[in-house]
């Protein structure tokens, strides 16, 4: 049956809450307003105030509150409105959710997921379009996840609430309304990365918000007859390191789209990987598509300018291949 | 000074004192270990704070949960995390209560339920708030004390955690220790408002002031505020009025106070005027003050025995315990 992105990340939302009495959603507006993506609707008739728990506007305080939560016996899901906002509770999921089990020489468990909002294309200009999963990426301790599907939507958050660690979850803005068939039970791992259309010239390395644009220009070059093999990371850290690489051994050739800014960015990881694991077996220079260096604008067509699209990665794997 | 009676019974009354000995010698040893370069890192003493910890601890239950800061050998020692543990942690030794992956700032027990040891001002109060919610969640008559200095109501997380815990009437009992100074900031050089019981009652907080060099008050005044917590009324907040006698950490040339203030307040140093009270009622006498004060330093000398004798971690268990699975490489 079709689903939603939005309608499997709350039937994975629901199915956690009534499979286990420990695990609450906690967050702005995600009750009584029904999530600011409507992602929770609903569920605060169903499961009460006490387990879909509207916060105030205190990013710091809840998800510490939530990672203090995790380590007293629950299992909490965080919602932070969008990564933006959750710069301000960037102190408690760095120096504490992340640091916590090797700081207490592995004595506490942070089983924390937090999930958030990421990523620009609805005009929402420089405070609420930024993708930051690179930062989160960064740091070790934590897990992050970027579901670029339905499937992944609504299979990652059950094996998040099991891992012991701090997951965060990434969900772009842009794949909410995002269509697709959906099988009566999911089951992921978030371990790996998983090539979405299969190809031999080159592969698109991608993830999150950039899939379905990677989608569109491997579809553009097969009418150019360069059959483009495309990747989604799925899982931002621990990088499947093993899963880009056996891509690129058979391509010779990859482009890494990323909504990030270029400059230290998560392409900038992977093609480093890349360069340390399948150097000899590169066919051509690296090539990466990342958001242009400026903080989002307002006005539609300098945002889109700003951002990936498959254009620009038609034009990066027609260079990667040697045809101007 | 105080001349109140001590309203214990002696064994009691001399467990307060002995405590109060434990961490003076433990810290005064840590200093002496600091100069000699067994001790590095940052090393924040306790030294003039005793009765704060061991007044609120002995008022809380064995599964209450502590949440502290990075001034907080005190707290994990009359917490029951043994004095080996603390100083091979110090020590950066295996045996330590971290595995020596904290030291000073960051020890921790989770068999005390002593969750740190944290050493961003303010940023336990977030954490205690979560502990306290998963308690009322889950039906827990518990307690989460939350120890921080008045460094930490400037911070956004303190006003956070304190609107959080009294809407949701969470069991947090806020134990703020003002001794005045931020580092080197003085209260009054940072704060608008100087009144911390003031700032605690904007969130419909009940507050208690309490003289923290004074170990008999500190301990009533903990236990009426845990028992008001345990009871199901919500957070509390007590302010200890107490001061440091040593430098902020050992980096600290104290420029910006006079020493004159510091001789004052030492004039009301918990440990002698305790045991002075505790001798004119005649449940002290010199010989047993004595025997107490050997007692610690004997403890003292077996814990720094104890982290001499520990073992380095081997370099190969770096990456151990970042996650789970201990990966710990960017794999």
């Amino acid at each position: 049956m079709k689903s939603s992105y939005r309608e499997a990340m709350r039937s994975a939302l629901r199915e956690a809450l009534q499979n286990d009495p420990r695990v609450f959603l906690m967050g702005e507006d995600v009750g009584r307003y029904g999530g600011s993506y409507a992602v929770s609707k609903g569920l605060l008739e169903e499961f009460g105030p006490e387990r879909i728990r509207d916060t105030p506007l205190s990013e710091l305080g809840f998800v510490g509150a939530g990672i203090g939560a995790a380590l007293g016996g629950m299992r909490p899901i965080v919602e932070v409105m969008t990564v933006n906002f959750s710069l301000l509770a960037l102190d408690q999921i760095v120096n504490t959710a992340a640091a916590l089990r090797h700081m207490s020489g592995g004595q506490f468990s942070v089983p924390l997921v937090v999930r958030m909002a990421t990523g620009a294309g609805r005009q929402l200009a420089a405070q609420h379009s930024h993708s930051l999963e690179c930062w989160y990426a960064h740091i070790p301790g934590i897990k992050v996840l970027a579901p670029a599907t339905v499937e992944d939507a609504r299979g990652m958050l059950a094996p998040a609430l099991d891992d012991p660690d701090p997951v965060v979850i990434f969900e772009h803005a842009q794949l909410y309304n995002l269509e697709e068939e959906l099988t009566a039970s999911v089951e992921v791992d978030i371990g790996s990365a998983r090539v979405r259309r299969a190809g031999t010239d080159l592969s698109l390395i991608t993830y999150g918000g950039s899939l379905p644009k990677a989608m569109q220009a491997a579809e553009m070059l097969a009418g150019m007859g360069i059959a483009a093999e495309v990747v989604d990371l799925r899982v931002l850290r621990p990088l499947d390191t093993d899963g880009i690489v056996a891509s690129v051994r058979k391509t010779h050739r990859a482009v890494v789209v990323d909504e990030g800014w270029r400059s230290g960015s998560l392409a900038a990881e992977v093609m480093a990987r890349i360069v340390e694991h399948a150097f000899f077996e590169l066919d051509a220079p690296l090539q990466r598509v990342c958001s242009e260096e400026v903080p989002m604008p307002y006005a539609k067509h300098l945002e889109e300018a700003a951002l990936p699209q498959a254009g620009k990665i038609v034009a990066a794997a027609r260079a990667a291949m040697g045809k101007a | 000074m105080n001349t109140t009676t001590v309203p214990y019974d002696k064994a009691f009354a001399l467990r307060l004192l002995k405590d109060m000995l434990r961490i003076r010698r433990m810290e005064e040893k840590a200093a002496e270990l600091y100069g000699a370069g067994k001790i590095r890192g940052f090393l924040h003493l306790y030294i003039g704070e005793e009765a704060v910890a061991v007044g609120a601890l002995h008022a809380l239950a064995a599964d209450d949960a502590i949440v502290a800061t990075y001034r907080e050998h005190g707290h994990a020692l009359v917490r029951g995390v043994s004095m080996n543990a603390i100083m091979a942690e110090m020590f950066g030794k295996q045996q330590g209560c971290s595995r020596g992956r904290g030291g000073s700032m960051h020890l921790f027990d989770a068999a005390t339920r002593f969750y740190g040891g944290n050493a961003i001002v303010a940023g336990g109060l977030p954490l205690a708030v979560g502990l306290a919610l998963a308690d009322k969640m889950q039906g827990k008559r518990r307690v989460t004390a939350c120890f921080f200095g008045e460094g930490a109501v400037a911070e956004g997380a303190f006003h956070e955690s304190m609107n959080l815990a009294a809407l949701w009437q969470l069991p947090v009992l806020f134990c703020c220790e003002n001794n005045l100074y931020a580092m080197g900031t003085a209260l009054a050089r940072s704060e608008s408002q100087t009144d911390l019981c003031a700032k605690a009652a904007v969130f419909k907080i009940p507050t208690l002031k309490v003289d923290g060099m004074d170990v008999v008050a500190t301990h009533e005044a903990s236990h009426n505020g845990a028992t008001h917590v345990r009871e199901g009324g919500g957070p509390l907040f007590i302010e200890f009025q107490t001061y440091r006698f040593r430098a902020h950490s050992m980096f600290d040339p104290e420029l910006y106070r006079d020493k004159a203030e510091v001789e004052e307040w030492k004039k009301r140093g918990p440990l002698h005027t305790y045991s002075a009270r505790l001798k004119a009622q005649g449940m002290l006498s010199e010989e047993e003050f004595l025997a107490c004060d050997a007692e610690a330093q004997d403890e003292v000398e077996a814990s720094v025995a104890f982290a001499e004798a520990g073992t380095w971690e081997p370099v190969e268990g770096l990456t151990r315990d970042v996650t789970a699975l201990a990966t710990g490489v960017a794999s």
